[in-house]
């Protein structure tokens, strides 16, 4: 057998995420015969993958932003409580204005993705000038940007139930296919061309794995930083209207509730390490999918009580495929052990460590250097 | 002179013998012995490399040995973690205050080891204990104050209040003085004395030599991982101990001059292309003059830590500096940081290649073009194309291996992780490069092709900043040589056919002058 193609192909890092995709679509078959089955009625398209492609639409617009935000070696934890701000400010608004006409609709979603864009300025200060830890920063709206979205719609569930132009946003169909399938589709055609066309993606990267030799090479990180929680945030507008235009409901307590974690999620498995640097945005779209799909599953095959279980196991069966030592461990064991594991234990040699390592492995003399010295028995 | 020398009858505290230890693929120690007295103050000194880090780090337990044995009191003991070392009675301060900045001093200093009242913890005792240990330290701060309030002298000066008070036998000082001044020197030396007094054995490594001579009663010597030997301080001339640590004798260097002397640039009044005037920050460089002339190779010897890279630092605007002032090609420039320096043509090459130069997890070919692109803008992406050939040109021209330019960078050898570093910078067509330390720590061959480099940039009109720790190298590539010592540019002389190693480290040896 040929050693170099194979090695590209296993060495490819969404090869394991489309691999666990592709499992969970044929179990889906194998549960459901018609699973692929899509008709169209009304001239437009209906069917389970029709239905996953469109309930991941705001979780791929959200993990499309986090992608980036992550890559930057941040969080951005406020996406949920953002997607509530921009979606009740605009059912609010077109409730207010008796709602049908198209301009009105186009006026709140202009003003409600304002919005969110200031509220991801808000977290860029926070993290890019202030310096703040960005699970901190991005806290601080994670909880009151929901007190927020309460005083928008005055503590009350809206119903912007009047107008077909803000139902097509999350519920409608253009072309055949649904709205916001198309329109997340768009929002991560942009985000490829804006990363890898122009030098965004590199210097990202670069800021990401190694922030003091990306000032000293004269990146400027700042600005670089703040976009991309500027990005977030526009994202997660963006799927705040999705996601209460789908329901025409606008509850500000509800609206993308923990939509943060299934985000960083879709990140994650989609071989983005959370430790920031490289960044795959197929990777993410393949994770959104994984989520997605793992729920059509779940309805279909397994016991309510037990849909976390499986959840969760699936998350942990991608998480370790990803692992380059859990993947040489299995091939060691197929191999039948032939060769035996070189010792694990070796003392760390002395050349200057990467710094991203000693902040995952903190250094013995740093860790133990704590307590410079423990209590000695008086002798 | 306080502490005669020891007589053998004097058992030593600590006794490390024929200490091997192996990285993979390196000899950090090779049968080193190592002794220390109670009541002294034992200085550990050594280039780089030389091994001394691993063998404090084999005497707290943190590495365990391969061969060799250690006694402590007279008994063989085998450290299996820092832990047990400490518990043994051997206390260590590192250069970074390892103490937990946001409790109270008293509470620091009584970590672990908190007075109990009823199974609470009695603050009261302990406050006044905590008060007991910094009077005796001479040190008048509050013991309810936060530790994050005070200077890093002083927490240092703490750390080390907390390490005699649980009674140690044995004090290892890592590089303590590597971030204080002056005057928080002289505090904590007086403390250490005091220690040494109270019958501590006392481990001293530092690059300073004024202050290594200051405090120590002995002397050991390790280079390459070998033990040179063990001296008393009082019958090492300096220059003898800066030969050791090299590592040639005086004669040998002044052998290997060659007649490859560079001629002297013709300087041009008022045609400097960068001058600095009594810049400096504090804690890090004593402000300093210096001008550097188009074509023109600056090299800067001293000790490691003599305040080579902090003084190019502040050209580089990697760190600012708080007094002086610099002027770039006739025009005071204020450096805010190293994109307003790579604007003004200027380039600097880290001397921690991995950590501050190169974006391990990136492209051979986008370590390269990153300088270039940053300056650029992200809008303006460099195409594909060009980035390639660009990288192609200097894999070419620098001779990069493996010569792909899609390797990742972390992937490469030092040789040519420097090299790629070199073309990252070569590519932004700089008026004046700044190279720390650009051939430390690789091959043969790579050094001289840098070094060739170095000289053909400067024949071409490049103005060079060139840092090394080997002052051969310095010698033959630089036209002025600027001389540093403690965090001070203390000489600066003129290359010529008859300037030696010998001189430069006459200099770098020399007893400060008193201010």
């Amino acid at each position: 057998m040929n050693a170099a193609p194979m090695k590209k192909i296993t060495g490819n890092r969404l090869l394991w995420p489309a691999v666990v995709l592709i499992a969970l679509l044929l179990a889906n078959l194998l549960w459901n015969h018609s699973f692929f089955d899509i008709t169209a009625r009304d001239g437009n398209l209906y069917g389970a993958p029709v239905d996953i492609l469109r309930r991941a639409a705001p979780i791929v617009l959200v993990a499309l932003g986090m992608t980036l935000v992550i890559a930057t070696r941040g969080i951005d934890l406020s996406v949920g409580a953002v997607a509530a701000i921009s979606g009740s400010w605009a059912s609010m608004y077109i409730i207010s204005e008796g709602g049908a006409s198209v301009g009105v609709v186009l006026t709140a979603v202009a003003v409600a993705l304002l919005m969110a864009l200031l509220a991801g300025a808000w977290n860029g200060f926070l993290v890019a000038v202030l310096g703040i830890q960005p699970i901190v920063a991005t806290l601080v709206l994670m909880v009151a940007g929901r007190g927020l979205a309460q005083v928008i719609t005055n503590e009350k569930i809206l119903y912007p139930d009047n107008s077909p132009a803000y139902k097509l946003i999350g519920g409608g169909y253009l072309l055949a296919v649904p709205f916001s399938i198309l329109l997340a589709g768009s929002i991560f055609a942009l985000t490829a061309v804006l990363t890898r066309k122009t030098a965004l993606g590199t210097l990202i990267e670069s800021v990401g794995v190694n922030p003091e030799a990306s000032r000293l090479a004269g990146v400027r990180a700042r600005p670089i930083i703040f976009l991309a929680y500027v990005f977030s945030g526009l994202c997660a507008g963006l799927a705040g209207l999705m996601l209460t235009s789908n329901s025409t409901s606008a509850d500000p307590n509800s609206i993308g509730l923990f939509i943060e974690l299934d985000a960083i999620l879709a990140v994650v498995i989609g071989g983005t390490s959370l430790a920031g640097g490289r960044f795959s945005l197929a990777g993410t779209l393949i994770g959104a999918f994984i989520i997605e799909t793992m729920d059509a599953f779940v309805v279909i095959a397994i016991s309510a009580r037990s849909t976390d279980v499986f959840k969760a196991c699936v998350v942990i069966v991608v998480c370790l495929l990803q692992s380059s030592r859990v993947r040489a461990w299995l091939l060691n064991v197929l191999r039948w052990g032939r060769r035996p594991n070189r010792p694990r234990h070796e003392p760390r040699p002395p050349a200057a460590p990467d710094p991203r390592d000693s902040a995952a492995v903190p250094d013995a003399a740093g860790a133990s250097g704590a307590l410079p010295v423990k209590v000695t028995p008086s002798s | 002179m306080p502490n005669e020398p020891r007589t053998a009858a004097d058992r030593p505290v600590v006794e490390m013998r024929d200490i091997t230890i192996s990285f993979p693929g390196v000899k950090a120690l090779q049968n080193v012995s190592f002794r220390l007295f109670p009541g002294e103050v034992h200085a550990l000194m050594g280039e780089n490399g030389a091994g001394k880090s691993t063998l404090i780090k084999a005497l707290t337990g943190v590495y365990a040995i391969d061969s060799g044995s250690i006694s402590l009191k007279g008994t063989d003991v085998l450290f299996s973690g820092p832990s047990q070392a400490q518990q043994a009675g051997i206390a260590t301060v590192y250069q970074e205050v390892n103490l937990v900045t946001n409790l109270t001093v008293a509470e620091n200093i009584m970590l672990g080891r908190e007075p109990r009242r009823l199974g609470l913890i009695d603050f009261r005792r302990m406050r006044k204990h905590a008060a007991t240990v910094l009077r005796g330290l001479n040190l008048d701060i509050d013991p309810g104050s936060m530790l994050s309030a005070h200077s890093i002298a002083v927490q240092q000066l703490v750390a080390i209040g907390r390490a005699i008070d649980v009674n140690a036998d044995v004090l290892v000082l890592d590089e303590p003085t590597s971030s204080l001044d002056v005057k928080e020197v002289a505090e904590l030396m007086a403390v250490i004395r005091q220690v040494r007094d109270k019958g501590v054995a006392v481990l001293f490594v530092s690059h300073f030599l004024d202050q290594t001579y200051q405090i120590s009663d002995r002397i050991t010597v390790l280079r390459n991982g070998e033990l040179v030997g063990e001296y008393l301080a009082s019958e090492l001339p300096r220059l003898q101990l800066v030969s050791k640590m090299i590592g040639k004798d005086l004669a040998a260097l002044e052998a290997l001059e060659e007649g490859t002397k560079r001629e002297a640039v013709e300087r041009i009044e008022g045609g400097a292309y960068l001058t600095a005037k009594t810049l400096g920050r504090k804690g890090s460089i004593e402000p300093y003059d210096l001008e550097v002339h188009p074509g023109e190779v600056l090299g800067l010897a001293g000790l490691l830590g003599s305040g080579r890279t902090e003084l190019v630092r502040l050209l580089y605007g990697a760190d600012r500096s708080d007094s002086g002032s610099t002027t770039i090609a006739g025009r005071e420039v204020k450096l805010r940081g190293p994109r307003t320096a790579l604007n003004h043509k200027i380039a600097f090459a880290s001397e921690n290649r991995r950590s501050e130069g190169l974006i391990g997890d990136l492209s051979v070919r986008a370590n390269i073009v990153l300088a270039m692109q940053a300056e650029r803008g992200w809008t303006r992406r460099i195409p594909r194309r060009q980035q390639d050939e660009l990288a192609d040109r200097y894999i070419k021209a620098l001779d990069i291996r493996p010569t792909s330019p899609g390797t990742l960078v972390r992937n490469l050898s030092g040789g040519n992780q420097q090299k790629v570093l070199l073309a990252r910078w070569l590519l932004t067509e700089p008026n004046l490069l700044i190279l720390d330390e650009p051939t430390r720590g690789i091959d043969v061959g790579a050094k001289a092709q840098i070094q060739k480099l170095v000289a053909g940039l400067s024949e071409k009109g490049m103005a060079v900043i060139f840092i090394s720790a080997e002052l051969e190298e310095v010698l033959r590539l630089s036209h002025r040589i600027g001389i540093l010592r403690d965090r001070q540019k203390v000489a600066e002389i003129v290359n010529s056919e008859s300037t030696t190693v010998d001189d430069i480290m006459g200099v770098i040896a020399a007893e400060a002058q008193p201010a």
